[in-house]
């Protein structure tokens, strides 16, 4: 079962390409233009996004179309913390994923007492109920929403050049650390339960995967993420409003098509993911309903195809992936016996 | 938890299993010894995997307890039991099919062995090397044959280090030779301590390796007795035996 010399070099290469292209990101603003930068942004964030489905739907299987409920809520605690609290940018962010984190373990109490298609449903019904709670909160602009305070978008720099660059590189370490530090989860004892529950849920019980304990890790996990996402996308939007903070549509429903066209199951599956639709949506900017459609029937098309995703298309060359998240036999005593 | 007087490690005491008006076990009442091999037979249908998913706890039980090593774990789940040392093979497997054999092996011994992942690496290549599956270790368990899922299903097991096991037709399909190798695979297991209990549909296997032996029959035990003595029993022959041949 040796992998040939030249698979090897080329696993390396890609692992090498990714690694620049993320160095190369990182100079962005130096030559971008505002409006790529803000696209970046959308896309760095739409990243995260994806990831968190994925890691809910394609591990732990969680199906849930309420996960903009902790985007919203990222972007209403970033709003409380930055204009009313007068906290720092940085620390309202983190703040923002604070809150998004602690008010998921009274939701993981509701929707964990449901199962599968009452589990998504229950997760839908919690994000409708907490975009209707933020149009009630005094002082947070209602329905209509609130623009940022002059102090805040100050804070983010003092052009909109330095603005949109602060909110590319604020964006680009969120998706970095969010998915290293995913890829890590999946590495460590919780990360193998989940790949076992992954594979068969039963088979996981009974090799000791606590299956209840993993689910709510990787529900606040998401939470976590998914609300410093929601901060960063509150001040790249400079306001919040409760139909569009807490966007099933944008937040929830485009990325669990991302998910899937890009594989779900795999980190790489969401990075590709995001990356054919946002191509697509620019691509299709001018018909916005049949660009839906078209989504929709692109994302059941690869399923049946290939239920993980365009990565699994890819996978069915490549030995491994990218971004090893798996535990390689590597053979007696460093003897190199297989996959590398 | 309550404790319980009892020197048995499983003791199952009135346990009933019914599915809607399908009654599969009826008020079983049956306790292993620690350190004993104890074979279950019985015709297709009657039970036998039903009484396993009750044990690792599958499936609750309809009326009934179930106590393991003094503590009556009839409410705990699958796998708290398992981490208090019940391992078990599947019947028909289930494989982590998108993980390596390798690792399949090394999830069993993280969580259900509570080994940290360094040493579950070390266990499962030992492991997997005893099973005869070393050779397969990277690659994905979907990909084996049916032959080596069973064996995979007992690898899984094995790297749990249970202290109850139980299989579940594992014998089954073997050539004669690979049916030596397993039973050397069990003898070394339960010497290193093991309690089994093992399902086995091969009753030449099952007759040289268990102290004990219990037929299941319509929900009940018809019969409890050294493996000759069960196996010449009459009404064990009629029900059983009668209807293989
Ligand atoms: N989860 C279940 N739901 C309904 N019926 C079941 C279930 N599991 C087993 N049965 C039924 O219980 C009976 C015993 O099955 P099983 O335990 O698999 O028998 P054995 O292993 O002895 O061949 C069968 O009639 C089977 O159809
Ligand atoms: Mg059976």
């Amino acid at each position: 079962m040796t992998f040939s010399k030249t698979r090897r070099l080329a696993m390396t290469g890609l692992r090498l390409g990714l690694l620049a292209v993320v160095v190369v990101l990182a100079f962005g603003p130096g030559f971008l233009e505002v409006g790529t930068m803000r696209l970046c942004a959308q896309v760095f964030l739409l990243m995260v996004l994806a990831m968190m489905w994925n890691l809910l739907a394609g591990y732990a299987d969680i199906v849930t179309v309420g996960q903009h409920a902790f985007v919203g809520i990222g972007a209403y605690a970033l709003y409380g913390l930055t204009a009313k609290a007068g906290l720092s940018l940085p620390v309202a962010i983190l703040g923002a994923g604070a809150v998004a984190l602690v008010l998921a373990v009274p939701i993981t109490a509701i929707v964990f007492r449901m199962r599968a298609a009452y589990l998504a449903i229950g997760t839908w019904v919690v994000a409708e109920v907490c975009t209707l709670l933020a149009s009630k909160i005094p002082g947070y602009g209602g329905a209509t929403g609130i623009t940022l305070p002059g102090q805040v978008i100050r804070a983010l720099g003092g052009n909109v050049r330095d603005r949109f660059a602060n909110l590319y590189w604020i964006s680009l370490g969120l998706v970095v650390v969010a998915y290293l530090a995913t890829a890590l989860l999946l590495r460590s004892r919780v990360g193998v339960g989940l790949m076992a529950m992954r594979d068969n849920e039963e088979a996981a019980g009974a090799i000791g995967v606590n299956l209840v304990a993993s689910r709510i890790i990787c529900f606040l996990w998401a939470a976590l993420f998914l609300g410093l996402a929601g901060g960063v996308l509150a001040l790249l939007n400079l306001r919040i409003q409760p139909a569009a903070s807490f966007s099933l549509i944008d937040y929830t429903v485009y990325v669990i098509f991302a998910a899937v066209i890009g594989g779900v199951g795999s980190i790489e599956g969401a990075i590709i993911g995001v990356l054919v639709y946002v191509g697509l949506r620019n691509a299709f900017s001018d018909y916005s309903n049949l660009y839906l459609m078209f989504l929709g029937a692109l994302s059941i098309l690869i399923m049946l195809v290939e239920p993980r995703g365009i990565w699994g298309l890819i996978r069915r060359v490549l030995p491994e992936n990218i971004i090893l998240v798996s535990h390689p036999y590597r053979g007696r005593a460093g003897r190199e016996q297989g996959e590398s | 938890m309550t404790a319980e007087r009892t020197s048995a490690l499983l003791d199952l005491r009135g346990v009933s299993m019914r599915f809607g008006g399908l009654s599969v076990l009826d008020t079983l009442d049956l306790a292993v010894a620690p350190g004993e091999i104890l074979g279950i037979i019985g015709p297709n249908g009657a039970g036998k995997t039903t009484l396993f998913n009750v044990i690792a706890g599958v499936l609750p039980p309809s009326e009934g307890r179930l106590i393991f090593d003094g503590r009556d774990v009839t409410g705990q789940k699958v796998w708290h039991r398992c981490r208090m040392g019940i391992g078990r093979t599947y019947q028909i497997p289930k494989p982590f099919g998108k993980m390596s054999v390798f690792e399949n092996v090394m999830a069993a011994a993280i969580h259900g062995g509570g080994v940290s992942i360094h040493t579950a690496r070390g266990r499962a290549e030992e492991v997997l090397e005893r099973t005869g599956l070393l050779h397969r270790a990277t690659l994905e368990a979907e990909r084996l044959s049916l032959l080596d899922l069973k064996r995979l299903e007992l690898a899984k097991a094995l790297g749990q280090r249970p202290r109850l096991l139980l299989l579940d037709e594992i014998a089954g399909g073997l050539t004669q030779a690979e049916c030596d190798v397993l039973l050397q695979i069990v003898r070394q297991t339960h010497v290193e301590g093991t309690t089994i209990v093992w399902i086995e549909h091969v009753i030449h296997a099952l007759r040289s390796i268990a102290g004990r032996m219990v037929v299941l029959y319509g929900g009940k035990l018809i019969a409890d007795d050294t493996p000759d003595a069960v196996l010449a029993d009459e009404r064990v022959r009629s029900v059983y035996l009668g209807e293989v041949t």
